[in-house]
């Protein structure tokens, strides 16, 4: 696969932008899912989502071949999400506290197995909390949180992602956990 | 309160994967006699499953559709955005030439006051510039926005920018004619833009083969 994208990475580069569909169709959900997963609602999630697909098209010329193109999309979405966070007017989050009604987008976007109505019902209560407590989180431990459990990305490739060093990656991460434990030790 | 911290800090450790075996031997030991640190590990192990258990999201239909679309609505100005970035050189080039094509402009726009070579014996009556008569004039001539008369000589190039060469003062009557003076080398009169620029690109050429 990363041969495969390697290859129309290079017919990009040379001004073919019909093989830019297929990089996009290959990343789209994941790069949606982690934008979403940092700002916590659909519509910012799928504008950052867009943007940094457009971003990584307009500045392929400066994506260095030799590493993973996933690593170098992970981080435009990361450092896109992360300054829409910042820049959110404090109003907002008057709204997101409300998470009952835009999580039903999310939610009834999650493909579910066969449980009982009832256990159904828990189940996206729970995740529905879980996800609600990481969006609680600065965005710094936000983003390793979610690139290592949520995503299971190494230490170091989060390193590479982020472009921390790793020992940094490490003290957020410790953070991170003892943050969420504190939060979610009575679920 | 100190040991416990420490090995806070070992649980954290071994999440990571980092720990030392003699490292986890001292972990396991404390674990199995410190009711609160088993609390502690327990939660953060547990914490660790509740995350994982998040499930996965989909991107909205038409999402590729959606960013293709805006490529191509904006398709232009990336392909000269990056048309730039591939051929620097030629962009710099194009830009130099339009500041040399500009200034040549500027100085033939710009400038509507009287221009003369400097050379002595030459004579300036308002905008017209006299040769005397019986006056050699030595080296290339040039008048800018004027005109000129030649009744002496001159020994080199003349060009006229603006202005013409008038030869025949009508108020001097025919007996001048005969007179009128001589020019020992090429005669330009330019008046228009085009002739202008070409004039410039010339001297311009002249001047780097010199070198």
């Amino acid at each position: 696969m990363e041969q495969l994208i390697k290859e129309k990475i290079k017919q990009v580069k040379k001004g073919d932008q019909a093989a830019y569909s297929d990089i996009v169709g290959f990343y789209q959900n994941k790069i949606y899912q982690h934008c979403y997963r940092m700002l916590g609602n659909a519509h910012e999630a799928e504008d950052m989502a867009q943007e940094a697909f457009i971003r990584a098209y307009v500045n392929i010329d400066s994506f260095d071949d030799r590493r993973k193109f996933s690593t170098w999309l992970y981080r435009i979405a990361t450092n896109l999400s992360i300054d829409r966070i910042r820049k959110r007017k404090p109003d907002y989050f008057l709204d997101a506290e409300v998470k009952g009604t835009d999580g039903l987008d999310m939610y009834s976007q999650i493909s579910t197995e066969d449980r009982s109505p009832v256990e159904e019902v828990e189940n996206l209560e729970l995740k529905r909390y879980i996800h609600n407590e990481i969006s609680q989180l600065p965005p710094k431990y936000r983003s390793i949180i979610i690139l290592r459990y949520l995503e299971e990305f190494s230490l170091q490739e989060i390193s590479d992602i982020l472009d921390i060093p790793l020992g940094t990656v490490k003290t957020r991460i410790h953070r991170g956990r003892e943050a969420l434990r504190k939060r979610l030790r009575h679920v | 309160m100190e040991t416990h911290n420490k090995m806070i800090e070992l649980m954290h450790r071994h999440l990571d994967g980092d720990l030392k075996k003699e490292e986890e031997v001292i972990l396991r030991t404390h674990l199995e006699e410190c009711v609160s640190c088993q609390h502690h590990f327990h939660d953060l192990k547990r914490t660790i499953s509740l995350l994982k258990s998040v499930e996965t999201i989909e991107a909205p239909i038409n999402f590729t559709e959606n960013v293709m679309a805006k490529l191509g609505a904006e398709k232009k100005h990336f392909k000269y955005k990056r048309w730039f970035k591939t051929h620097p050189l030629i962009t710099a080039a194009a830009i130099f030439f339009i500041f040399m094509l500009s200034g040549a402009f500027v100085q033939f726009e710009g400038q509507s006051e009287l221009v003369v070579s400097k050379q002595e014996n030459l004579i300036v009556k308002g905008d017209t510039v006299i040769v005397p008569e019986g006056v050699t004039v030595e080296g290339d001539l040039l008048v800018k926005n004027g005109n000129l008369i030649i009744d002496g000589t001159v020994d080199g190039n003349v060009t006229i920018v603006n202005g013409e060469l008038i030869d025949d003062d009508p108020l001097e009557g025919e007996g001048l004619m005969a007179s009128v003076g001589e020019i020992n080398g090429e005669l330009n009169t330019v008046n228009k833009m085009f002739e202008w620029l070409w004039f410039q690109a010339k001297s311009l050429f002249k001047g780097v083969f010199s070198f």
